[in-house]
């Protein structure tokens, strides 16, 4: 699903340059629930970026799904991004002023869908993580968790190729974070590709890869057996 | 082009900041305003000088005869000549595009003096003409009584005359009958058959204090045989006056035998040049209002990008996660130039419909108050609207275009990174 060989990646700090990604080689294969680790500044995040097209390599192949990802327009990217990526961010990033359908309903609005069945998708979304009831809120009338669990239902509504979610528990209490897990799992468990970005362990350990970054290079890479966050909820 | 989301969300953008909304729509709103104020301003001193000038057909030249300065043909220089009768119908045929030739005689005023005209016990100093019919096109005058001259006066010599609204306070007392009654000018009986009024005018000015009767009647009765005092010609509309004005004057030279290069042997007036400096004077006045108007109207559109490119700014966070759930750079730039348009022209057309309903006010004051001295009905005609919303709806485009640029520079990433 996700190919990528001796990608770097260095950022121009005035006359210094950052070298923060040298040659990384990794592949994930679809249904994968892949963890990235590391500290900060490993370069976890920037890969995530290239992964998710937000930003380019310098160097480096990146075949997302048979689809080489390169020289792509600004117009090109977005329409790649809406088609075959989600994302989930730590601090949730939903618009405010849009209630929670309507933040579910946005990637399907870029995509053309017309207005009815774009309400029933994401209706649709909202009742799998169990929002249904909170639809037409504002972000700012629900807690944490329920701005996750919405964010996610945004990410999954567009039916990507690939989940990214960049550090998703990092905001969150440990018992709404083994809640996000707990989604994330079972969309992985329909046989979506998710990868998560985090620093904590407990939350490494619920994917089924735990990928290392140290310092622009992947140092380990090992399947784990999954710990099923459900264990941790009531 | 319409889409329900979009448009919901342009309202949402906009009432967000209602305040700031509002304060800079006022921009635009004034500058529309003080527009349309100055050109209808300019209109309505335009209007009422224009009316001063009265409806005099202003394509018109007048034209007299000068002793000559060169001698010509025998002739001696210093001679005195006249225009005769016949010389109307040798400029008519000679020269084309001519709508009115009038030749006119004159009596009194600043020729002779003296009181010249009697009615009973009264008697007073007016101006007395000998016209034909057409001459109420070239000077128009509104008939308030009885009938103005026509031809069967001119064809059988009548002693008829037309007296203006002024002649008629100084010769008749109030509320007295004036058709039908004589009045004796330079000791001939004429029988008043008219009144007449001049637009604009009060009664006491000179040209309310004039006297009409038939050129031919004129002739006879004052001894002025053949003779013109002078002519008033007027051109068709679309030719004007002073394009032809030389060619009559050469045709009464040849007629006359005058040396072609005496040019003070015939003098001459043309009015549709004064008129002309006129009318560039207002031409000269609408471009002032048009250009301050604009600028005002320029600072208000500032205004608008300066705040356009604010919102950009706020929400940079809000287009960067737009990008990256895949909203094309295309839409994102739209939807901020849509913002822009839609605030310049709403307030824009606020700004329109107030400064008419200002001006509709002000319209029936004058109305009610009677009337102002040169400044009648200011207007702005629906040319003037229509394209000042035109102006509207491209600088409310212009006014978007920056920030719609600055949107689209957003990188998510970067928008993303600060948490």
């Amino acid at each position: 699903m996700i190919e990528i060989k001796d990608l770097h990646k260095s950022y121009k700090m005035g006359s210094n340059s950052l070298h923060v990604l040298k040659g990384i080689n990794f592949k994930a294969e679809k249904g994968e629930l892949v963890a990235i680790m590391g500290s900060s500044g490993s370069g976890k995040s920037t890969l995530l970026n290239i992964i998710g097209m937000l930003d380019l390599a310098d160097t480096g192949e990146y075949v997302l799904d048979e689809v080489p990802i390169k020289n792509l327009s600004e117009t090109k990217a977005a329409q790649y991004r809406n088609k075959f990526l989600g994302f989930v961010f730590q601090s949730f990033n939903l618009i405010n002023y849009k209630n929670a359908i309507e933040n579910v309903a946005l990637p399907l609005y870029y995509q053309r869908v017309g207005r009815k069945e774009r309400q029933e998708k994401a209706l649709n979304y909202l009742d799998k993580v169990g929002l249904k009831e909170w639809a037409t809120h504002l972000p700012s009338e629900l807690s944490g968790g329920q701005k996750q669990r919405v964010a996610i239902a945004r990410a999954m509504a567009a039916e990507p190729k690939v989940l990214l979610a960049d550090e998703p528990t990092g905001a969150l209490d440990s018992k709404t974070s083994y809640e996000v897990m707990d989604l994330i799992q079972n969309i992985n468990d329909e046989g979506n590709t998710i990868l998560v970005v985090t620093h904590e362990e407990d939350i490494a350990h619920m994917c089924k890869r735990i990928v290392h970054l140290k310092d622009g290079v992947i140092v380990e890479d090992k399947k784990v057996e999954q710990v099923r966050a459900s264990e941790y909820v009531q | 082009m319409f889409s329900r989301d979009r448009w919901k969300e342009i309202l949402e953008v906009l009432t967000t900041n209602w305040f700031r909304t509002v304060l800079t729509a006022f921009g635009v709103f004034w500058g529309i305003f003080i527009l349309l104020l100055l050109l209808a301003a300019g209109k309505g001193l335009e209007n009422g000088i224009r009316q001063d000038f009265g409806d005099v057909a202003t394509n018109t030249m007048f034209m007299w005869t000068r002793r000559t300065t060169k001698a010509y043909e025998g002739l001696p220089k210093n001679r005195n000549f006249e225009f005769e009768r016949e010389d109307v119908q040798i400029i008519g045929d000679n020269v084309p595009n001519l709508r009115f030739i009038s030749p006119r005689n004159q009596l009194g005023g600043f020729r002779s003096g003296g009181n010249n005209v009697v009615r009973g016990l009264k008697t007073g100093a007016f101006d007395v003409y000998g016209d034909y019919p057409e001459i109420i096109n070239q000077e128009p005058m509104k008939v308030t009584s009885g009938r103005f001259i026509n031809y069967n006066d001119i064809d059988s010599k009548r002693k008829v005359a037309v007296i203006g609204q002024g002649v008629r306070n100084e010769l008749y007392d109030k509320g007295e009958e004036v058709i039908g009654t004589y009045i004796r000018i330079q000791g001939v009986n004429f029988m008043v058959v008219g009144t007449y009024k001049k637009n604009g005018d009060d009664d006491e000015i000179e040209s309310q204090k004039e006297i009409y009767v038939p050129f031919t009647t004129f002739s006879q009765a004052f001894n002025y045989g053949e003779e013109v005092g002078w002519m008033a010609i007027t051109a068709l509309d679309g030719t004007s006056i002073s394009s032809l004005k030389d060619r009559i004057v050469n045709v009464m030279k040849t007629k006359h035998k005058v040396h072609p290069e005496d040019t003070r042997a015939i003098g001459y007036f043309d009015l549709y040049e004064q008129f002309n400096r006129v009318q560039s004077l207002f031409a000269g006045m609408r471009w002032i209002a048009i250009v301050v108007g604009t600028f005002v109207l320029i600072s208000g559109i500032i205004g608008v990008s300066n705040i356009m490119l604010i919102v950009v700014k706020e929400r940079t966070k809000e287009i960067g996660i737009r990008r990256a759930l895949g909203e094309s750079p295309w839409s994102i730039r739209k939807q901020v130039l849509l913002e822009s348009i839609f605030l310049t022209s709403i307030s824009g057309m606020a700004g329109v419909s107030f400064g008419s309903l200002l001006i509709y006010g002000i319209n029936s004051l004058l109305d009610s108050s009677g009337p102002v001295d040169m400044f009648i009905n200011p207007s702005v005609s629906v040319q003037v609207v229509s394209s000042a919303l035109l102006l509207l709806i491209i600088s409310g485009l212009a006014a978007g275009f920056i920030p719609a640029q600055s949107a689209i520079k957003v990188r998510p990433i970067e928008a993303l990174r600060n948490e």
